[in-house]
């Protein structure tokens, strides 16, 4: 990001400082807050029975006439040349239609990096594929062998040779944090923020702490492998991918491959999880490549090694935490610093100063964050990237600080609590992170915690609890467009490009498009997940639910008008105007006068209509820089440590949500509790071995790598505030990315209550507890 | 797709002959040498399937046990006599893999695992005196959290990972081979080779020898055990440090005591210092500490695993105090 695009923000912010909050998105609250009959219900998810019954297709399933399968060649060597390439093998081996290497791969444009500017950008990499000699990182692809199934293809590619001229490579973190880069911003954020002088403040502060805090590197382990389906088709091409961005990817694939845009489809209805490492990489751009060149449809699915060789993962971050507080615990100085990777040809900055940004007043602050390159796949988006490993550092300071204050930690949290947010000084447009707080410790049983580290006890198990905030900003997407067709016969279908990875997307859409259209659910259907749909933006940032809800409210604006055009002057709603009515009892009504109100269908016959189209795109999310949007949690945890072992099993983990309205309690819940989960393994279990000797991940594999098993996950329990946000349609805040934030702070607290050691590195192994 | 013929043997005799052409590997679950083949450490031209030989558990002649190389994991571990006579063993089998992984696995099989180092696993990237004898050992500088402390060699640090063998070690189990020159009877203590300059030749078992059955002895030790598994999960994770471990009293005395560690050496680890300390001494868990130092005094550790030679000691005294419960 540079410094033009904080002079950008910046200047924006400041002129919407001075517009008033009712001219603005949200300005008044959205009318279906308060009064909503299928929003706020449990359902289950609508694709629920295809999926257990197998029904569901995803994009390794898709048949094809005449399908060709291919395989990949990774280098197993860092930085090189390859010196020397024998593919005469393979090509003779049976059922290989193809072995594509920079010799004959296509000549394509590089991908354009995924940026806050250019929302058709969707590269995690712009670095050159399949196009020269040269080996960038290790794992990269250096050959693809097609053949007429799999087992070929996987076999041919075992016999290509290749000698690689090696060249030196940067692959460690602590020499490169030497030559680290201060970039001008982080996303949307001027990445330097100095209040006052924090280091003065500090060395003065009653109490202070002070520690560096690590974190690992972590891998992308979706059930679902990255897969593609291809099939070039007269000129066109047809892509059945496994992709957070649909309708972004289908620009970017145009233009890589010198495409009009509508010459591209991408097809992706369902997505087996996704968490940020569903985007466009290489593999995608090589099959079609390929496919291009046999004339056949080619379906790649990479292996779960390939995953790790080719998809980037989470950085590791080193951050420094310092805290100074006055005699009353009152924050004097907040520092928060560190160094995490990020490449020129990478995309994801891992903004984990941002929840120092949000959370507390302080009278000072120092807040940056330094960029280090290494020789590696660019790290990606992974699950609240930034606030997941940010908050450890910061919520374990806070910990540490009101440990050695003698306070509670959440009353020390409470003298913190900002009144409008702490750097830009917007008011928040709701917040009750104290509420959650409260809520959480009276369910949690907060109060039988002994302030004291080191004396519970279960026979070897020493037992303790802890707390932490979780944090995450609202966001709605611009450019997200939905169509929605009002059927004669009542009925009506929502229409978008929109990503399903598991949250339940249809199914809340389709309970929100009820209640909007006052239809019943049945009557809804939500088609979804192809680019030739109304383009909706990337699932990302936990903004897809807000923004198609947004899409979907001006949609029904524009329709309610053309309904009443529509009716004309025979009708009960004659002379009426899209602000004097709603849309109630599967038809049109006055506010005023409720009686005064006609069916859909009477107004579609009178007017002889099969049926009314209309497409609209959400307003411009100008909410987002007026108010200070942030999601807030407070997360519970009870565990116990053996003292023997070390070995720490979790009892019990309570997350309390303050994310404004709660659409759908099931899927939300679901959505909370594998956040949680993924902050078990933050916390305890993942790990990417990095062998910096030599630039390879080590544990490639999901044996090696651990993921919390059943055994490790306790009983979780998820409760919510359901405050409705007055700044967001629906008064819906995002939830798929909090839920792993906090978790792993109220992990290493919980442990520091039991054993009194304050573990800052993690994961935590026992081996640091012994 | 990797070229090669499958035989399904339906007797020793068939799988010995079959077991004789160059290349060729017995296949029982396959739970490891699958993924071997996939990762290209294993190089197989002939994999001959021996799952039908016998699979049968049943009670020896002298009260013991023999269980047919065949045998699931998951039976051996269900299984009455073993669960009643030796706990350790039907514990040491269910805390290893998944249940999937042991419905599957045989007991010859998981006699013949291969360790889990992961640049052992590594045939495109790593160098590995094991699997490319020779090449080199990048564990040794690199990632050896899960490797040897004890019985490890300049050319290898790996670990034997299986969890059962760690029980059978305790158990003065016997492993009945046999080849077209006639049977005989190793005792488990000696079927597993220490590295030394040859890790790639990890048991004493001939190429044209197979493992038919598994007998254990009857055992009164062994009616008052357990086995403990420490990992870096609650579940499917390979050992750091495991202890089997049997103990009988008299009078707060140990009358006879078996210990095998899992997770610290390229072979499962019979401790027999530890056992030779303790015999004759109080069930204290001083008597019990001093015992496991000494079976460790000889541990070396590498950059990652140092912290092993306290687990070892520790869950040792823990497991053998555990087992003196009310007794003491």
């Amino acid at each position: 990001m540079t410094r033009v695009q904080n002079v950008v923000v910046e200047s924006v912010k400041t002129v919407l400082g001075w517009v008033p909050a009712q001219w603005l998105p949200g300005g008044t609250p959205d009318p279906l807050i308060g009064r909503s009959a299928a929003i706020g219900r449990q359902a289950s998810r609508l694709d629920g029975p295809q999926k257990v019954s197998g029904q569901a297709r995803f994009a390794a399933e898709v048949p094809m006439e005449g399908l060709s399968y291919a395989a990949f060649v990774h280098s197993p060597v860092t930085r090189a040349r390859i010196a020397r390439l024998e593919t005469q093998a393979a090509e003779a081996a049976p059922g290989v239609i193809l072995v594509m290497t920079h010799r004959n791969m296509p000549r394509i444009s590089p991908l354009a990096l995924i940026s806050i500017t250019d929302l058709s950008a969707v590269g995690n990499s712009s670095l050159p594929i399949l196009q020269d000699e040269n080996v960038r990182y290790n794992g990269q692809v250096v050959a693809v062998v097609v053949a007429e199934t799999q087992e070929q293809a996987d076999h041919a590619a075992a016999l290509i040779e290749i000698d690689y001229d090696t060249v030196p490579a940067k692959t460690h973190f602590e020499d490169a944090k030497a030559r680290a880069r201060t970039p001008a911003s982080v996303l949307i954020d001027k990445n330097h923020v100095t209040v006052g002088n924090a280091e003065r403040e500090l060395t003065q502060a009653a109490h202070r702490v002070d520690a560096v805090y690590r974190t690992p590197g972590h891998n992308h382990n979706a059930i679902e492998l990255h897969a593609v389906t291809v099939a070039w088709q007269d000129g066109s091409l047809i892509v059945h991918d496994a992709t957070q961005m649909i309708a972004p990817s289908a620009g970017a694939l145009a233009k890589v491959f010198g495409l009009k845009k509508e010459q591209v489809r991408v097809l992706s209805p369902f997505v087996g999880g996704g968490f940020g490492g569903k985007g466009l990489w290489d593999h995608q751009i090589l099959a079609i490549a390929a496919a291009r060149l046999t004339g056949r449809p080619l379906r790649l699915m990479l292996s779960r090694e390939g995953v790790y060789r080719i998809i980037g993962g989470r950085t590791p971050t080193e951050q420094r935490v310092a805290i100074g507080a006055n005699t009353e615990g009152r924050f004097t100085a907040l520092v928060h610093t560190g160094y995490s990777i990020m490449l020129p040809y990478g995309a994801c900055p891992e903004q984990y100063t941002s929840s120092a940004r949000a959370l507390y007043s302080a009278k000072s602050v120092e807040i940056v964050q330094h960029h280090v390159d290494l020789d590696i796949v660019p790290n990606t988006y992974m699950r609240a990237p930034g606030e997941s490993v940010g908050t450890f550092a910061l919520e374990s300071a806070v910990d540490e600080l009101a440990h050695q204050m003698g306070i509670d930690p959440i009353e020390l949290r409470r003298r913190n609590e900002p009144e409008r947010h702490p750097i830009s000084g917007a008011p928040f447009s709701q917040r009750a992170l104290i509420t959650a707080y409260a809520e959480g410790a009276r369910r949690f049983g907060w109060e039988h915690r002994s302030a004291e580290p080191g004396t519970r006890r279960d026979g070897e198990w020493r037992i303790g609890m802890g707390c932490a905030t979780g944090s995450f900003p609202y966001a709605r997407m611009p450019s997200t467009n939905v169509r929605i067709t009002l059927k004669r016969d009542g009925s009506a279908i929502v229409a978008c490009s929109a990503q399903e990875m598991g949250m339940g997307t249809s199914t809340v859409q389709v309970q929100h498009a009820a209640d909007r259209l006052g239809l019943p659910v049945d009557m809804i259907t939500f088609e979804m997940g192809d680019s030739s749909l109304p383009a909706s933006a990337m699932a990302g940032g936990s903004s897809q639910t807000a923004s198609i809800a947004g899409a979907i409210l001006a949609a029904t604006d524009k329709l309610t008008g053309e309904l009443l055009r529509l009716a004309g002057n025979d009708s009960p709603v004659a002379g009426l105007r899209t602000g004097d009515v709603r849309l109630t009892d599967q038809g049109v009504a006055s506010l005023e006068e409720p009686w005064r109100h006609e069916s859909y269908r009477s107004i579609l016959d009178r007017a002889q209509r099969d049926e009314v189209s209309i497409t609209a795109a959400g307003s411009a999310p100008l909410e987002m820089l007026k108010f200070a949007m942030n999601s807030s949690s407070a997360v519970f945890c009870e565990l116990r440590v053996s003292d023997v072992t070390g070995e720490v099993r979790i009892d019990r983990l309570l997350g309390s949500f303050d994310c404004g309205t709660i659409l759908n309690p099931k899927t939300a819940a679901s959505q909370f509790k594998g956040g949680m989960i993924m902050g078990i393994g933050l916390a305890l279990t993942e790990e990417t071995l990095f062998d910096e000797r030599s630039g390879r991940i080590m544990n490639a594999t999901l044996a090696d790598y651990h993921v919390p098993s059943h055994l490790d996950v306790p009983d979780i329990e998820v409760i919510w505030t359901g405050i409705p946000d007055p700044r967001s349609p629906l008064g819906a805040r995002g939830i798929g990315e909090i839920g792993i934030t906090g978790v792993a702070a109220a992990i290493a607290n919980a442990v520091f209550n039991a054993t009194g050691k304050r573990i800052r590195e993690l994961p935590i192994t026992l081996d640091k507890l012994l | 797709m990797i070229p090669l013929a499958y035989h399904r043997a339906s007797s020793a005799d068939e799988a010995i002959h079959l077991a004789g052409a160059p290349g060729a590997r017995l296949l029982g679950g396959g739970t490891n040498l699958i993924d071997l083949m996939r990762k290209g450490v294993e190089q197989v031209s002939d994999l001959v399937d021996v799952t039908a030989l016998s699979s049968s558990i049943e009670e020896s002649d002298d009260g013991g046990l023999m269980i047919g190389a065949a045998a699931r994991n998951s039976a051996v571990a269900a299984h009455p006599l073993v669960r009643s006579r030796y706990p350790l063993l039907s514990r040491a089998i269910l805390a290893g893999a998944s249940a999937q992984i042991r419905n599957m696995a045989t007991v010859g099989g998981n006699l013949m695992q291969r360790t889990r180092c992961v640049y052992f696993n590594d045939a495109a990237g790593s160098r590995c005196n094991k699997r490319a004898p020779g090449s080199g050992c990048d564990a040794r500088g690199g990632f050896n959290r899960y490797h040897a402390i004890l019985g490890a060699s300049p050319h290898c640090v790996a670990t034997n990972p299986s969890d059962m063998s760690v029980a059978l070690a305790a158990l003065d189990a016997r492993i009945h081979v046999s080849s077209a020159s006639g049977t005989r009877i190793i005792a488990l203590g000696d079927f597993h080779r220490l590295p030394g300059e040859r890790p790639d030749i990890e048991t004493v078992l001939e190429p044209s020898e197979i493992i038919t059955a598994i007998e254990i002895p009857p055992s009164a030790v062994a009616a008052n055990s357990t086995y403990r598994k420490v990992r870096d999960r609650a579940s499917y994770a390979f050992a750091l440090v495991s202890v089997a471990a049997g103990l009988t009293l008299r009078d707060g005395v140990v009358e006879d005591v078996r210990i095998g560690f899992g997770g610290v050496a390229p072979k499962p680890w019979r401790a027999l210092r530890a056992e030779a300390a303790l015999r004759g001494q109080p069930a204290t868990e001083s008597a019990f500490m001093a015992a496991a130092a000494t079976e460790l005094a000889d541990a070396v550790p590498l950059s990652g695993n140092g912290f092993k030679i306290d687990l070892a000691q520790r869950t040792l005294a823990a497991v053998l105090t555990e087992l003196s419960g009310d007794r003491r």
